[in-house]
């Protein structure tokens, strides 16, 4: 492995945990549930994509059996999966009607009619 | 035949392709069962799926892929800088988005590329007055949102399927 390869990789891994601390420190610091939100989809996209390309690109230059790829796999899953986490998350506090300072909340989405989502 | 065996052609090649990725795709053998899995995953979750549109054009949506990814690593920045810095300047709103689209498929998918992207998550998609209710991190200006969304994601994705 050459030093540019070691130097790409570590820089994606610092990056990626870099952005994984930040989505934790905006979970702490900002003030209500909505804008607590945003924090954790910083975690998902960027944190865990930076690693995730760092464990690819490693592992397709260590072993001489060619690209690994498979570290597609959980990326997508995320992708699939964390909109719906987050998209439950803010149902639940709309219901609840945890309120902050976002300014235009509509009303719960308990007025709706059941059945229609 | 070939429509009795593969129903939706489609799944039937994400399995493949996850499959040939998880596997990477190591020898000859485990790429025959997931061309098994390919084919019996779909018959026993047909029931199961949506019927998206067809799929106009492949190629814009690699494209839009590509766009997609890079708005996150920009969107990334923005709202990383945003947390780090002074948090009472932050306009935080919730913006309804009116919808061209009349598909619960791609309004499911528009709903996604938004919440992907940080600074915005999707929160409700009214399937009776077609809205995406989008709260933002920080919109000073709603309207500008709306247009960004409409413009960058929704026309795309309207001209990648057929709706």
């Amino acid at each position: 492995m050459s030093t540019a390869t070691e130097f790409i990789i570590s820089a994606l891994i610092v990056l990626g945990a870099l952005f994984v601390l930040l989505g934790s420190v905006g979970l702490a610091r900002l003030p209500d549930f909505f804008m607590r939100l945003h924090g954790p989809t910083k975690a998902t996209t960027m944190g865990v994509g930076a690693t995730l390309l760092a464990s690819a690109i490693y592992f397709s230059v260590q072993d001489s059996e060619g690209v690994s790829l498979h570290e597609l796999a959980p990326l997508f899953f995320l992708f699939i999966t964390a909109p719906v986490t987050a998209h439950l998350l803010a149902k639940a506090a709309l219901h609840r009607k945890s309120s902050g300072r976002s300014s235009g909340q509509p009303a719960p989405a308990s007025e709706h009619p059941p059945g229609q989502h | 035949m070939m429509r009795a065996l593969l129903p939706m052609p489609r799944v039937s090649l994400m399995v493949f392709v996850l499959w040939a990725v998880i596997t990477n795709a190591a020898s000859l053998g485990l790429l025959v069962l997931g061309a098994l899995l390919a084919i019996v995953i779909p018959l026993l979750s047909r029931d199961f799926w949506p019927d998206p549109p067809p799929l106009l054009h492949p190629w814009r949506g690699l494209r839009f892929l590509g766009l997609f990814a890079l708005d996150i690593v920009t969107a990334n920045w923005r709202v990383a800088r945003q947390i780090v810095g002074p948090l009472h300047r932050l306009s935080p709103a919730f913006v309804e988005v009116p919808l061209d689209l009349r598909d619960p498929f791609i309004a499911t998918l528009l709903g996604s590329v938004v919440s992907l992207t940080p600074g915005t998550v999707s929160i409700h998609v009214d399937q009776q007055r077609w809205v995406l209710l989008v709260h933002a991190l920080d919109a000073p200006d709603p309207q500008a949102l709306i247009g960004e969304i409409k413009e960058r994601y929704e026309r795309a994705l309207k001209e990648i399927f057929a709706c």
